[in-house]
């Protein structure tokens, strides 16, 4: 059986328990589900942050994710997967991106949510905009963003 | 072609995407940015630092030195900071 993938970009907030039952319903092959769930935090280097604003390229946001679903899974035994991130308007405490990882064992879930998130954060499509007091400004990349993905770099 | 803009860079140009038809001398990713970035005052500021930028064609990441020739789709956009 082709492992199940779900990858979804939305504006609406998502159910972490609800896409874990989703993903392990009736199933008797999964032993591990690995969760990581990014959450919007309250304050950047000290300052406080009042909202932020996702954009993506649309088409080319899910192709990415796809890409490097299918890297995930040539390289760990992963029994399902899902990726879910948000899009427009998020405010403090509430989730942007949620991935899954679903395995026999749970050495391979852990490594390949570590991957998955590491290639999205520097790879796929999305551009944060943060609003505080001082205004509105585009987040900066982080190049430590580059380096977590470039050490799953075969070499 | 057709050439869309994100983020700061789409703020910048001043609009989301639009239909360019370069000359046949520019043939890299870097030929289009600094073709586009003549274009005006808008353009110039979006596309100033061009080693900044990212592109795509036909959505998947590109280099500056790839060829443009075929390309239906031509994206920049900065860095990403999704996730």
């Amino acid at each position: 059986m082709a492992t199940p993938v779900t990858i979804r970009i939305q504006q609406a907030d998502f159910d972490i328990a609800q896409e874990i039952a989703a993903l392990t319903k009736g199933r008797t092959d999964i032993g591990a589900v690995v969760s990581f769930s990014g959450i919007c935090r309250g304050s950047e280097g000290g300052e406080a942050i009042a909202a932020l604003t996702l954009e993506h390229y649309p088409g080319m946001a899910e192709a990415e994710i796809a890409r490097h679903a299918d890297t995930a899974m040539s390289r760990w035994p992963l029994t399902g997967l899902s990726v879910i991130h948000r899009v427009g308007r998020i405010i403090p405490g509430e989730n942007i991106v949620l991935v899954l990882t679903a395995s026999q064992h749970r050495q391979a879930a852990f490594e390949a949510a570590e991957f998955l998130m590491d290639y999205l954060k520097a790879n796929a499509p999305f551009w944060k905009r943060e609003e505080s007091a001082a205004g509105t400004s585009w987040v900066d990349a982080q190049h430590h963003d580059d380096a977590a993905a470039a050490r799953w770099t075969k070499s | 072609m057709k050439v869309k803009y994100f983020a700061w860079v789409r703020e910048r140009v001043g609009k989301a995407e639009e239909t360019v038809e370069p000359p046949a001398s520019v043939r890299t990713v870097d030929d289009l940015i600094a073709w586009l970035a003549r274009r005006g005052e808008a353009y110039a500021h979006a596309f100033e630092t061009p080693r900044v930028i990212r592109a795509a064609i036909d959505h998947a990441h590109v280099k500056p030195d790839t060829m443009i020739a075929g390309a239906r789709e031509i994206a920049f956009f900065p860095p990403m900071t999704g996730g």
